[in-house]
Formats: C-alpha cells, structure tokens, sequence
C-alpha cells in the first residue's frame, strides 16, 4: 500500500488514458471528443512525469512541457474546426457531419 | 506520521479526486458538467506534479490547462451548442462497447505495468527541479524548445485564419 511507488502512478496514468478512449468513442459531440484527447495527452503526461522522478532524468519532464504545448495548439485548432462545422451543419454531432463537401 | 505516510494519504486523495472526476467528465450526461468535472481531474493531476516532485509542471498545468485549455472549452460550448445541451453519448450498443474497450485497455495496462515495473522505489529526495529544467530547456533541448513555439504560433494563426467570417 504505502510507500508510493511508481506503479501506483503508472497506474493512475493507465485509469486517465483508458477514461479517455471511453470518452472517445461514446461521446458523440465533437467538443466531447475533444474532452476525451485531453485526457488521453494528461495521461502521457502522468507517465512521463513518473519516469521522470523515479529514474532521476528531468527529459521526461521537458517532455512534457513539450506536450503541454502541443495541447494548447491542438484545443485552438480543434475548435476552430468544430465552431466552422457548427456554422456549416448547424450541429456539433460528429454523426450528423459526415459529408465532406455539398 | 513519517512524510511516507503522509504522501500516500495525499496520493490516495488526489486518486480519488481523480476517479469520481474523470467518471463525471465521461458519463455525465451534459457537456457543461464534463467540462466542469474536467476542472478537478486536471487538478488532481496537478496535485500528482507536484507531489513527483515538478513544480514548475503542476503550475504550468494549472495555468495552461485551467486557465487556458477548460476556458477555450467552455467557449465553443457557449458558441456552438443550441440552447438546451442535449448530447452526449451514442446509442446503447456503441456506450457499452466504448466502456468494454475501456476496461479493456485499463486492464492490459495494468497487467503491463505490475509486469515490468511493479514496486519501484522512490530515489531520494530530490530538489526543486526547477534550475535543472531551465538549463535544460535552453542548452540541451533548445530546438525543440523554439520549435514547439513556432508550432504554437503558427497554430494560433492558423486557427484565428479558419474561424475568420467571409462575408463577401
């Protein structure tokens, strides 16, 4: 139980990502999906951050960074994707846009 | 109470923050209280940051996940979702597939885990990783550094161009 060890990370890790395929496939709103991406990038994060500490490397931790950055890029692009779908379908639902072009 | 103790009840708590968010932000039926919800996992994760040891990591979390990324979201809810948020989750069939791919997923991580790295003990206690990480981010890591933020600029700019109205 109690000295934390870095499975007990790893494990927390494993929860984050597997919530976030959840979230994936069963959310049908594009922003749902998005929530879910979030998720799955937090849980590399967890990992890495754990390696990180417990193999005394800091380039998990500029790793990261890394990803966080890349997050930040792909929650504007992403919206911007999803508030012109709402304007050219008038719905978020990803089932309900799956026409390429009229 | 030896600080051992007293970080595994820290780690234990924020577990469960993390559990029963992640669980609201998934299954909830509306999107406003995911994106909520996703306010507390993101924090527990913060929490785990800075309990590894990363302080700069769990502040960078904070403001860029809180304050950036959950406020960008709750944006194009308000932009995009007509006034009651139906929505949510597809049919029965697809919700309980998604939730066996899940528990699926989990559950080989799990085994990976315990296989390879099951019990590895804490080095010593370490410093504030925060100079070492400097040094780093601008000696050996420089370039990927200035990368990603030429990425980020170019994302921005890029997003800003597909969001713009083409009136004529």
């Amino acid at each position: 139980m109690f000295p934390i060890t870095l499975t007990h990370y790893l494990v927390a890790g494993a929860f984050l990502f597997a919530m976030g395929i959840v979230a994936c496939i069963a959310r049908r709103n594009a922003v749902g999906i998005l929530i879910g991406i979030e998720l799955i990038l937090n849980a590399a994060n967890v990992n890495l951050v754990a390696f990180a500490r417990y193999w005394n490397n800091l380039d998990g931790e500029v790793f990261a960074i890394v990803v966080i950055i890349l997050a930040a890029c792909e929650a504007a692009v992403a919206l911007a994707i999803i508030i012109n779908l709402f304007r050219g379908f008038g719905t978020v639902e990803v089932d309900y846009a799956s026409k390429l072009k009229e | 109470m030896s600080a051992e103790v007293v970080q595994a009840i820290i780690f234990y708590f924020l577990a469960a923050m993390l559990v029963v968010s992640c669980a609201i932000v998934v299954f909830s039926y509306s999107i406003v209280n995911a994106c909520f919800a996703l306010l507390f996992t993101l924090l527990a994760v913060a929490g785990f940051y800075a309990l590894l040891g990363a302080d700069f990591l769990a502040v960078t979390q904070v403001v860029v996940y809180v304050g950036g990324i959950l406020v960008l979201l709750l944006f194009g809810i308000l932009l995009t979702s007509p006034l009651p948020v139906i929505l949510g989750v597809a049919t029965r069939r697809t919700y309980y597939l998604a939730v066996a791919a899940g528990a699926a997923v989990f559950a080989l991580l799990v085994i990976i885990v315990r296989a390879f790295w099951a019990g590895q003990p804490a080095p010593a206690e370490q410093q504030s990783s925060l100079e070492a990480l400097g040094t780093l981010l601008l000696g050996k890591y420089l370039f990927p550094f200035e990368f990603a933020s030429l990425t980020l600029l170019a994302a921005l700019i890029g997003a800003a161009y597909l969001v713009r109205r083409n009136d004529h």
